[in-house]
C-alpha cells in the first residue's frame, strides 16, 4: 500500500453512495491459493436513497471496526432498511452478525443459493435470521428514487454469487468479479498503481475455473449502462469500465484456437521409464484416432512442466494418463499435473489411466481414484501391464484407445451387467 | 431379493441391482458421469435427471426436498448420493 492511511470517514463514489470498506495492506496470502504482495481490500458500500440506506456486503470480521466507523460517517443504523448479500464468504459477511444486531429491522436480499449459507454462518450466534428475501435477476428494491436490481450470477466463485445494480446512476456492485487483492488507499482505478497483473492473476486463480459462468454474467452485464463497477475487492472502476468487462469476456473465451472444434478431443499424457508406458500411450492414441470424429495428442510429461499443460486440459474432453508405478505409486510429473488443476473446470470430462509395471502396479488405480476425485468420469477401467507389453497387450491399449473415443462421441453400444459385476472393479 | 433395473443414458450401460441400492453405489462403479460432492445430500453437485421411472426411487427426505428446492432442481431431478432404488427400471443421466 501506498500513500498515507485513509481516514476513518467513508468515501464518496457517487452521489449519495459511499465506500465504507476496509484495507488489509499486510495479507501475504489469500484462501491459501492465492498470492496478495501488496495485501487486499474488503470493500463494502452505502447507498442512500429518499426511503432508506442499503449496504451492499459487509468485510472480514476482524476489519469490522473500521467498517462501522465508515459506516457510522454517512448513516445512521435506525436509518438502513436493507442489506444486500452479494456474496457470503466470509471475508464479505465477517462483519454481518453486528451488523444485524445494530439494525434489526434491516431486510436481507441475497441469492436463492445463499439461503442455506447465511443460516451457517449464523449459527454460532444463535440469533434468530433475519428477514431475508431471495433474489434473482430483475428483482428490484425500491430505496426511494434509487432502485436496486439484481443480476443472477451464481459461480462466481460460489454458488451464492449475484450482482447488484443501482438503475439510475449506472452503478454495478458486483462482488468478487471485477475485483483483485490489490490494496491502495487511492481506491479508484484511474488514480491507484498498477494493479494489471493483480486483476488478471485474480480471474485465473478465481474465475477461471468457472468460465462457462463468466460468459452468462457478462451476458447479463454487458447491456446495462455502465458508469463504475464496484468490486467486493481492490480497485473501484470509474475509469472504462466497460474495458474490464471486455476483458472479462477475452480472458473467459477459450485461449486457443481449435482447429478440431467439431471433433471431440483427447489428450493423452505419459511418462516412461524404459518406454513400455510410452508404447502403452502410442498404441491408446492409434485406437482413439482409428475410431474418427476425435482428435488425439500425445504428450510426454518428461518434456514438459505441469503448468503449461493446464490450457490443453482445459480444452480437452477426454484425458488419459499413463504413469510407471514406483515404490507403490505413480510418479511426481503425474501428480504434479494431477494436482495443478484447481484453476480449471475438469467436471464431466472423461478420464482414463494405464502404464507398465515391474511388480505390484498401483499407479494405475490411484490415478483412477484421483479423477474420480476431480469429478472426471472414468466409464472404462484402466490397463496396467506387466512390464514390456507383447503384441497382444498393445492390441488391449488400442482396444482402450477404441473405447474411450466411443464414449466421446456417444457411440457406445449398450451393455446389460449385473450389480455383482462391479463390486471388484470398475465396469 | 427383489431386482430393479438401472440405466445411465450417458455411458449406454443398464445394471441390474438389488432393491435398495443407492444410485451412487452404481453409478461411480460403472463411471458414468454423474459426479460427486459432499456425498451427504447437501451440495447438489450429483444432481441428476431421472429420464423414466422416478416412480421406482424411494421418495426424498425431508433434507433432499430442502436442498432440491434450494437449488432450484426442476421436476424429475435427485440428488444421486440420496436417490434409493425400489424397483422397477429406471432411466438417469447427469443433470
Amino acid at each position: 500500500m501506498v500513500a498515507a492511511a485513509l481516514t476513518d470517514n467513508a468515501v464518496e463514489i457517487a452521489p449519495g453512495v459511499h465506500w465504507v470498506g476496509a484495507l488489509d495492506p499486510h495479507l501475504r496470502s489469500f484462501d491459501i491459493i492465492l498470492k496478495t504482495a501488496n495485501g487486499t481490500s474488503y470493500n463494502s458500500y452505502v447507498v442512500r436513497g429518499e426511503n432508506g440506506v442499503a449496504i451492499i456486503d459487509t468485510v472480514k470480521e476482524n476489519f469490522a471496526d473500521d467498517f462501522f466507523r465508515r459506516l457510522e460517517t454517512v448513516a445512521r443504523y435506525d436509518e438502513i432498511t436493507t442489506i444486500v448479500l452479494n456474496h457470503l464468504e466470509p471475508d464479505h459477511s465477517g462483519a454481518l452478525p453486528e451488523l444485524l444486531k445494530r439494525a434489526p429491522q434491516a431486510k436481507v436480499y441475497l441469492s436463492s443459493r445463499a439461503q442455506m449459507m447465511l443460516k451457517a454462518l449464523l449459527k454460532p450466534t444463535g440469533e434468530k435470521p433475519p428477514e431475508y428475501i431471495p433474489v434473482t435477476t430483475d428483482d428490484e428494491v425500491d430505496l426511494g428514487g434509487r432502485t436496486l436490481r439484481f443480476l443472477h450470477t451464481p459461480y462466481l466463485h460460489w454458488p451464492d454469487t449475484q450482482c447488484t445494480y443501482l438503475v439510475e446512476d449506472g452503478l454495478l456492485f458486483t462482488g468478487d468479479i471485477f475485483g483483485c487483492h490489490f490494496c491502495d488507499n487511492r481506491l479508484f482505478n484511474d488514480t491507484v498503481g498498477d494493479f494489471r497483473f493483480s486483476f488478471e492473476y485474480y480471474y485465473a486463480h478465481i474465475m477461471r475455473p468457472f468460465r462457462e459462468y463468466v460468459l452468462d454474467a457478462i451476458a447479463l452485464i454487458e447491456p446495462l449502462a455502465i458508469n463504475l463497477i464496484a468490486p467486493a475487492h481492490g480497485p473501484i472502476l470509474r475509469h472504462a469500465p466497460r474495458d474490464y468487462v471486455h476483458r472479462y469476456r477475452e480472458l473467459a473465451t477459450p485461449r486457443l484456437f481449435n482447429e478440431a472444434r467439431s471433433e471431440k478431443t483427447l489428450v493423452v499424457f505419459y511418462i516412461s521409464a524404459y518406454g513400455n508406458t510410452r508404447r502403452m500411450a502410442e498404441s491408446l492414441a492409434a485406437g482413439a484416432e482409428s475410431i474418427g470424429g476425435v482428435r488425439v495428442s500425445l504428450y510426454d510429461l518428461e518434456g514438459g512442466e505441469s503448468g503449461i499443460f493446464t490450457d490443453l486440459i482445459e480444452e480437452a474432453d477426454g484425458l488419459a494418463f499413463g504413469s510407471p508405478t514406483i515404490n507403490a505409486d505413480a510418479v511426481k510429473p503425474i501428480w504434479d499435473v494431477l494436482s495443478s488443476l484447481t484453476t480449471v473446470n475438469v467436471k464431466g470430462k472423461l478420464g482414463a489411466a494405464f502404464g507398465s509395471y515391474g511388480w505390484s502396479g498401483e499407479a494405475v488405480r490411484l490415478i483412477e481414484d484421483r479423477l474420480r476425485g476431480l469429478k472426471l468420469r472414468v466409464p472404462v477401467e484402466g490397463l496396467r501391464i506387466k512390464l514390456v507389453p507383447d503384441a497382444g497387450e498393445l492390441e488391449a491399449c488400442r482396444d482402450l484407445g477404441e473405447q474411450l473415443a466411443r464414449h466421446l462421441t456417444g457411440r457406445v453400444e449398450h451393455r446389460e451387467i449385473e450389480f455383482s459385476q462391479l463390486q471388484a472393479t470398475p465396469a | 431379493m427383489p431386482k430393479a433395473k438401472v440405466t445411465f443414458q450417458d455411458i449406454g450401460v443398464s445394471v441390474t441391482v438389488p432393491a435398495g441400492t443407492r444410485l451412487i453405489e452404481v453409478s461411480e462403479k460403472v463411471g458414468a458421469g454423474i459426479t460427486y460432492g459432499c456425498r451427504e445430500g447437501e451440495c447438489c453437485t450429483c444432481l441428476t435427471k431421472i429420464v423414466s421411472g422416478s416412480e421406482f426411487l424411494a421418495p426424498p427426505s425431508i433434507l433432499e426436498d430442502q436442498v432440491l428446492k434450494d437449488n432450484m432442481a426442476p421436476r424429475n431431478h435427485r440428488l444421486a448420493c440420496q436417490a434409493q432404488i425400489i424397483g422397477g427400471e429406471i432411466v438417469v443421466k447427469p443433470a
